[in-house]
């Protein structure tokens, strides 16, 4: 009996986190699908076929008979959407690797601080999440402007004459986009780093290595784990992001989130937006289970 | 003649003035803000020499070992390898490998990449950074475990490839941090031997870093006893055991019965010494000079006291009357404690050379121990 309760709560610790995902991850993502499939109509809500239970098994039927992937195609058919895409990527892979390059040098210098000091160091870079987001963006309008403090701190140091004009531009983006996500690119390589053991290094060094060179052969490929973890978790949000985008970058700058952002609350084309998100998960998810199939088959081999 | 101990091979090139130092270590200091980890150290070191640094942690042993591989640089003082002075010279330029005490390898590359990573920096052709990593894996009896990751090997297999990558360039110099410290007892013998051989087969010199003193015993041709960054003797293993050249030398190598008194007598170079409290002459013929009445130690080892139920018949023979108080049986010996009227405590061992014993000693039997006047050391520091 003990045995038997036993399994049974083993089993459903296990299953909270499935349940969790089933009910907050699965279930929205069929009900987003379903929209998709769906065209747009002037009623409550603003797409047709809406389910109705009244109709009975054969309305049921009917309704899916409705279904079509015209939303789909036309994506496809319109350049706005497949630019969107690709301006979105193409600005998250080039703020994911600015932010690397901010990043790693922090990381590797809190890595290698002395041990006592760390954890200060570790506070700092969580700290900017004690202020929401929205207004850390905000905060970047009046630094960035034309008559914000950046241009005229440069001014006053006489380094230009003239306001440099950063908002609403893609450089303002990526600004905003290094600023908001760094501590999710430092934290993972930091960890990664702090576990190295710096013998090897020297070790590296002993064997007649240059320092950067045992860096790059030892240091970086061992921190590669947290490297591509935390270029992940810049880039995946970075796709999608929106705030950033809309606060920051100009009525020119494409991306995919503020699309579907217009499409939704603009256009009240629900079924179109539902295809852009459905398309843009897929986009994100299927290479990234590609990958970390990659890393697991290689590990296995390793072992 | 007489000589101190066992001696291995006709190799002592310290006793030689004509000999060069292979490496001259010329008054080091090396401080890290306020503490001085080596001070004002000089220490020469000969071609083909296994030579150990043997000291409790923070002796400073470490610091002089990284300070050789180029990783500190001394404070004050300089290095010459082979007559050249290495001050300025970066790690990865040195004619020195090291051997770590984690072994440090690769995580991320083979037990041949490890290997060939050193072969590979110094720009060598493939065909032969092939064939020396065969040679090497051969050397240490790992060619199976060439494929293998550092994390598939066992502790005794890392430690040898972490001794094949050190010693696959040919270094001039190998310094080895506590080499078989993280190996367990057994297979730490075995290895020692292994070392020796290695060592004796390439025909190198060795600077191998120690807290063990059996370890720096077996191995060592010389060892250098550091307390507090300073060498307080180098010498031969016999002689740092049989003629330590101070009290803490003899309390720090072996075990030791250690007496404090001043000199009686001193005649014909022989020195009579009155111990506290017990107020007993122990009688030696160590010829050294001192002046009656200067406080001398005198350090006998446990091995050098026999122990007897009557006392001796010669009266030449130092012996001290005392209560059996305790016998730590080790199988190969046993060590009595023996008390003596005054409280102190005295170790005798003695080797269990026969299997059965008439009459063993036992508990609280009345002994004396006794021992010739040759068998003990004077120390005047």
């Amino acid at each position: 009996m003990q045995k038997f309760i036993a399994s049974v709560a083993s089993r459903l610790v296990i299953a909270v986190p499935y349940f969790w995902l089933l009910i907050f991850f699965l279930i929205p993502f069929i009900i987003v699908f379903k929209i998709s499939l769906s065209e747009v109509a002037m009623s409550i809500p603003p797409y047709a076929p809406a389910f109705d239970l009244s109709a009975g098994w054969q309305g049921l039927k009917d309704s899916f008979g409705q279904f079509s992937w015209d939303n789909y195609i036309w994506l496809v058919e319109d350049p706005l959407y497949y630019k969107a895409y690709l301006s979105s990527l193409l600005i998250a892979a080039v703020s994911t690797v600015l932010t690397l390059i901010v990043g790693y040098p922090i990381a590797y210098g809190m890595a290698r601080a002395p041990a006592t000091i760390r954890p200060t160091l570790l506070m700092l870079v969580i700290l900017p999440f004690w202020t929401s987001f929205l207004i850390r963006v905000y905060a970047w309008i009046g630094i960035l402007k034309p008559e914000g403090l950046l241009n005229q701190f440069l001014m006053w140091a006489h380094v230009i004459d003239t306001p440099l004009n950063i908002l609403n531009t893609n450089t303002a983006i990526f600004i905003g986009i290094v600023y908001s996500y760094l501590p999710f690119l430092i934290l993972p390589i930091y960890s990664a780093l702090e576990k190295m053991d710096y013998s090897l290094v020297e070790a590296a060094e002993d064997l007649g290595c240059p320092p950067i060179l045992a860096f790059w052969k030892i240091t970086f490929r061992l921190s590669m784990p947290g490297v591509i973890a935390g270029c992940f978790l810049v880039f995946i949000p970075a796709v999608g992001e929106f705030v950033i985008p809309d606060l920051l970058g100009g009525s020119q700058t494409l991306m995919i989130g503020k699309t579907l952002w217009s499409e939704f609350f603009s256009n009240r084309d629900w079924p179109v937006s539902s295809a852009v998100a459905v398309v843009l998960l897929l986009l994100l998810i299927v290479p990234i289970v590609l990958f970390q199939r990659a890393e697991a088959r290689a590990q296995e081999s390793e072992k | 003649m007489k000589s101190l101990g066992s001696f291995r091979r006709k190799f002592a090139p310290w006793n030689d003035p004509e000999a060069k130092p292979f490496i001259a270590i010329e008054n080091v200091t090396k401080k890290f803000a306020d503490f001085t980890a080596v001070d004002d150290l000089s220490l020469n070191i000969y071609n083909r020499e296994f030579f150990a640094l043997l000291g409790a942690s923070g002796c400073g042993k470490s610091t002089l070992l990284r300070m050789l591989a180029g990783f500190e640089e001394p404070t004050a003082g300089r290095i010459l390898l082979d007559g050249q002075d290495m001050r300025g010279i970066p790690p990865y330029k040195r004619p020195v490998n090291m051997m770590f005490q984690s072994y440090a390898l690769f995580p991320h590359m083979t037990v041949e990449g490890n290997i060939a990573f050193g072969l590979k920096q110094d720009g060598m052709q493939k065909g032969d950074i092939e064939a020396r990593v065969g040679e090497m894996l051969k050397l240490v009896k790992l060619e199976r475990f060439a494929k293998r990751k550092p994390h598939q090997l066992s502790g005794g297999q890392r430690q040898r490839v972490a001794l094949a990558r050190a010693v696959a360039k040919r270094p001039k110099v190998l310094l080895l941090d506590e080499p078989l410290g993280a190996l367990d007892k057994k297979l730490r013998e075995e290895t020692q031997f292994e070392l020796m051989d290695l060592q004796m087969k390439l025909g190198l010199t060795f600077v191998v870093v120690t807290h063990d003193q059996e370890e720096a015993m077996t191995m060592a041709d010389r060892i250098a006893v550091m307390d507090k960054g300073k060498v307080m003797q180098v010498a031969t293993p016999a002689e740092v055991y049989e003629a330590p050249n101070s009290k803490f030398v003899a309390d720090f190598i072996g075990n030791v019965n250690m007496f404090e008194g001043t000199a009686a007598a001193v005649a014909n170079g022989k020195i009579d010494i009155a111990v506290e409290p017990e107020n007993f002459t122990i009688r030696t013929d160590a010829l050294k000079s001192c002046a009656v009445g200067q406080p001398v130690g005198f350090a006998i080892r446990p091995e050098k006291i026999r122990i007897s139920r009557k006392q001796p018949a010669d009266p030449s023979i130092n012996s001290a009357h005392g209560e059996m108080w305790d016998i730590a049986y080790f199988g190969d010996m046993t060590v009595f404690h023996v008390k003596l009227e005054s409280g102190r405590i005295i170790k005798a061992a003695s080797l269990n050379a026969v299997r059965t014993v008439e009459d063993p000693l036992g508990y609280d039997d009345m002994v004396w121990v006794n021992f010739d006047t040759d068998a003990g050391i004077v120390l005047t520091s």
